[in-house]
């Protein structure tokens, strides 16, 4: 038992350093397209983390709705815009010094934060495992009104994806 | 809880820091997309987390999450679309070349 | 004081033709002759009868208010007494016949309707001044007959010499104008009014509780006022503008430098001569001036050559005969020998008109045996010159008897001579002028003479005939009427006819004309012999006495050197101030220039700059990238929880 958990926690903290690993490529490869395989990754190894956390409906949300459809979408709009000849294109700005500095300040603070901070962890909330009944309950029962807002913003946004991507028809004022 | 909630916290602050960090440096428009929804992964990370040590419905956390992530979709969509349109109006989606607003 | 309409009429009708000439002449044409010729005549058929009541005894004076000068009343008015209606009577008759004659003259004129328009503001003035009864409108008349002379003299304005003669007579009797003027501003001064009859009344001493009179003041006026006289009746020293003027039209000559205008300045002394027996001492310089003139022109006339030149000494001569006479107190030789003088002198201009019309040349040594071919003219012209020269029974010989026998019978035995030798002088000039003219044979063959139309003869009959009779009045026929008539206004000296005088003037009036006969006619080099014996004497007359050169040397040059010695004074010393001023202008211009683009411009455009550089600095903060406000964002975020922790 012992040695299965120290296993399960030596997978875990693997896991998490190979997402920061991919993560790390997502924000500094120079081909887009590889940052968006190094998202893909990302986006799986945090679904694996999800099981990891009892969360297992979330994991097959985000398998599907991330890698399936979102990772699609930007890679095509990759595909759509980017010439992969310009591979020489530099692709970050001149503050990336500054940003690392201030970025590692804030980590340091908050990390130190963390670890200062007494988190309250209850046995039954670790042991408890939410069923996607109960998922579907809360959504229907005690959050649907959040639930139909987003319906709503999903159906906004897509129109409105459309509209924005769609080619102008000849006739129409472009700008 | 094999491992410790700081230990999730922190991988998520550093996952959230290194999306944060891809924002504010990529130059290329896709690619500042692709750092918000690290971020937001980071931020997902963390409600399923804090679902675990807080005494309100295991539920409550996954609900957030999966909002959360309807709102990543429609984010991408909206921005993919508006960078598709900008491109066929520009011919870039670099964003120091956007600069017609600019002084 | 009957009949006071017609008076004021008879100038403003030649006024009104001379404003519808001078306006209308273009359109009119030759018609602004007619209009002028009958505005003239009917003045005369006004004047006519009233002279007729005034030779009869009456008296006509009219005046109204112009304006208050302090609590004196300025008066305009007319007064019609004998010595005005003598004058008013020979003014209109002989400015109508003149005129009539000049319709001819100046006929196919480009400025025929202009000629008319100044003859008649000429009538206008002329008649005003007559009949005025003040000063001031005396000395207005006077002053408009003054620019009319003037624009007359210049009618061919295109000729230099009628340009210059024109200059020179305006110049010439304007110095006798401000004395006048200054004359009889004086005289207001003096007893406090300008009307003739209140002077005359003042002066005799009938008006009641007069003030006693400044004798001084009185003489300084009486002097100022003749130098008036001077002027205009081109008295020596001012008589050089006369014969210049005869640049103008010959009608003009007749009009205003024979006949009227020159003698107004006689009329002047006329009008006010209770001024000048008021006052001592004024009378003998009057009678010096007279004799000299009457002298010093007349042996001039001897040797000139222009005709009308010969005439105008001739009038100059003639109207110091009339000065002399006034001078010596004679109201009425004076005044009979103006009226009578003046019908003759028209003639002989005329004439000579007509003689230039006929042959186009001037000077009579290219004339010649014109009798035949101009035989009105020359008869008319010889009528003329027997009354000038005083042959009984014609005009001249009784108006000139009587200034003769007023010098000689006054005492003045040397006035007597030299008036003599003048006549005498007038004679012989004369003649030699009428036998070169119209006797002998023409000397010129380029000069063919024809006879004038009927409009230029038909005025010169008139004036022989007015020539011939205007005397009788005046002769003791009649018993001096004239002389009365005028002493009747004024009680002035009277003198028994003299036959010794009579004899005197008519042996020197035969005695010229016989001398001119054997020197012209016969013994033809006689002449040049006694041109040649007298050489100096000859010269003398012939450049008229170096008048003209005198004053070009003494007055002329050094009033040219004065002007330029003044325009240097201008050029460098008024100019130069000027310039330095717009110098020192410029100067202080550029140095504000200077500051305003260095220092004012400066320190605008260093605002300008100043907030630039600013503006450039703080720039910066707005990139314009939204990643750059984000890592704004993200450091801020860090200072927050910086002090959140209370890390510092």
């Amino acid at each position: 038992m012992e040695t299965l958990e120290l296993f399960v926690r030596i997978g875990i903290y693997t896991l998490m350093a190979l997402v920061l690993v991919f993560a790390l490529g997502v924000v500094t490869l120079r081909n887009l397209f590889h940052c968006a395989l190094c998202l893909a990754a990302v986006l799986i190894g945090t679904a694996m983390l999800y099981v990891g956390l009892r969360a297992d409906f979330l994991a097959a949300v985000q398998i599907l709705i991330y890698v399936g459809a979102v990772m699609t979408l930007v890679i095509f709009v990759i595909m759509l815009t980017e010439h992969l000849g310009e591979k020489s294109i530099r692709q970050n700005n001149r503050q990336s010094p500054a940003a690392v500095i201030s970025l590692s300040g804030i980590v340091v603070l908050l990390a130190a934060l963390l670890l200062r901070t007494p988190w309250p962890v209850t046995d039954k909330a670790l042991q408890a495992k939410a069923s996607v009944m109960a998922l579907g309950k809360a959504l229907m029962g005690t959050y649907a009104f959040p639930f139909e807002v987003i319906s709503v913003i999903l159906i906004a946004c897509l129109i409105g994806a459309i509209a924005i991507a769609k080619k102008d028809l000849p006739g129409e004022d472009v700008s | 809880m094999i491992v410790p909630l700081q230990h999730i916290l922190i991988f998520s602050l550093l996952l959230f820091a290194i999306g944060l960090y891809g924002v504010l440096v990529r130059r290329n428009i896709i690619g500042i997309l692709i750092s918000i929804e690290l971020m937001l992964n980071a931020a997902n990370i963390n409600l399923i987390a804090f679902s675990k040590s807080t005494s309100l419905a295991p539920e409550t956390g996954q609900i957030f999450a999966i909002f959360v992530i309807a709102i990543a979709a429609t984010a991408a969509a909206v921005g993919l679309a508006i960078v598709l349109a900008l491109y066929r109006v520009r011919k870039t989606v670099y964003t120091d070349e956007v600069n017609l607003l600019k002084w | 004081m009957v009949a006071p309409l017609p008076v004021p009429l008879i100038p403003l009708l030649p006024l009104a033709a001379f404003v519808v000439n001078i306006l209308a002449g273009r359109w009119l044409k030759h018609r602004a002759a007619w209009l002028s010729v009958a505005t003239s005549s009917l003045a005369c058929a006004l004047a006519m009868p009233l002279c007729w009541k005034v030779f009869g005894g009456a008296h006509f004076a009219h005046q109204t208010t112009w304006l208050m000068l302090g609590d004196v009343p300025l008066q305009f008015g007319y007064l019609l007494d004998p010595l005005s209606s003598s004058l008013l009577f020979m003014v209109t008759i002989v400015g109508t016949l003149i005129q009539v004659y000049a319709m001819g003259y100046m006929h196919g004129d480009p400025l025929y309707s202009r000629f008319f328009a100044y003859v008649s503001l000429f009538m206008a003035a002329m008649l005003t001044l007559v009949i005025s009864n003040n000063f001031l409108l005396f000395f207005m008349a006077w002053e408009i007959m003054g620019l009319c002379s003037y624009l007359l003299i210049g009618f061919y304005f295109e000729k230099d010499s009628a340009a210059n003669a024109c200059k020179k007579a305006f110049l010439t009797t304007r110095v006798g104008d401000v004395g006048f003027l200054l004359g009889f501003l004086t005289l207001f001064a003096a007893i406090g009014t300008l009307n003739f009859q209140e002077m005359n009344a003042l002066l005799s001493g009938t008006a009641t509780g007069a003030a006693p009179l400044n004798t001084a003041m009185l003489s300084l006026a009486a002097l100022f006022i003749f130098c008036g006289t001077i002027g205009k009746s081109a008295q020596f020293p001012l008589h050089v503008w006369l014969p210049d003027a005869m640049e103008g039209p010959t009608p003009v000559s007749a009009l205003i430098h024979a006949a009227t205008m020159v003698a107004a300045g006689v009329f002047l002394v006329a009008r006010s001569f209770s001024l000048f027996t008021a006052v001592p001492g004024v009378l003998p310089a009057v009678t010096t001036i007279g004799t000299v003139t009457a002298l010093m022109a007349a042996f001039i006339a001897l040797t000139q050559h222009d005709i009308k030149r010969i005439l105008a000494y001739s009038t100059i001569s003639q109207l110091g005969y009339m000065v002399t006479a006034l001078g010596l107190s004679g109201l009425g030789a004076g005044t009979f020998h103006l009226i009578t003088h003046a019908f003759f002198k028209a003639l002989l201009f005329l004439g000579a008109g007509s003689v230039i019309h006929g042959t186009h040349v001037q000077d009579i040594r290219e004339m010649g045996g014109l009798f035949k071919k101009m035989p009105s003219t020359a008869i008319t012209f010889i009528v003329a010159s027997l009354a000038l020269a005083g042959v009984p029974p014609l005009s001249g010989f009784w108006s000139k008897d009587e200034i003769l026998l007023t010098a000689f019978a006054s005492g003045h035995l040397w006035v007597f001579g030299i008036l003599l030798l003048t006549a005498f002088m007038t004679a012989f000039y004369m003649f030699r002028l009428i036998f070169l003219t119209f006797f002998g044979t023409a000397r010129n063959p380029k000069v063919h003479a024809h006879e004038s139309p009927a409009l230029m003869t038909l005025p010169l009959w008139a004036l022989a005939v007015g020539s011939v009779v205007i005397g009788f009045p005046g002769s003791p026929f009649m018993h001096h009427w004239f002389q009365k008539f005028m002493a009747h206004a004024a009680h002035y000296p009277e003198y028994e006819p003299s036959l010794f005088v009579m004899g005197c003037s008519v042996a020197a009036a035969l005695a010229g004309i016989s001398l001119a006969g054997i020197f012209y006619l016969g013994q033809k080099n006689w002449a040049e012999n006694t041109a040649r014996a007298f050489r100096p004497l000859y010269l003398l007359s012939l450049n008229k006495f170096y008048v003209d050169e005198f004053y070009s040397a003494y007055i002329v040059k050094p009033f040219h050197a004065l002007g330029r010695a003044l325009f240097g004074f201008d050029e460098k010393v008024i100019d130069g101030a000027v310039n330095g001023t717009g110098h020192v202008t410029m100067l202080l211009s550029r140095i504000k220039n200077w500051i305003d683009i260095y220092i004012v411009d400066g320190f605008v455009n260093f605002t300008g700059a100043f907030t630039y550089f600013l503006n450039s600095l703080t720039r910066r903060l707005q990139t314009g990238f939204i990643q750059n406000y984000l890592l704004i964002v993200v450091v801020g975020v860090l200072v927050l929880l910086v002090f959140e922790l209370k890390l510092i």
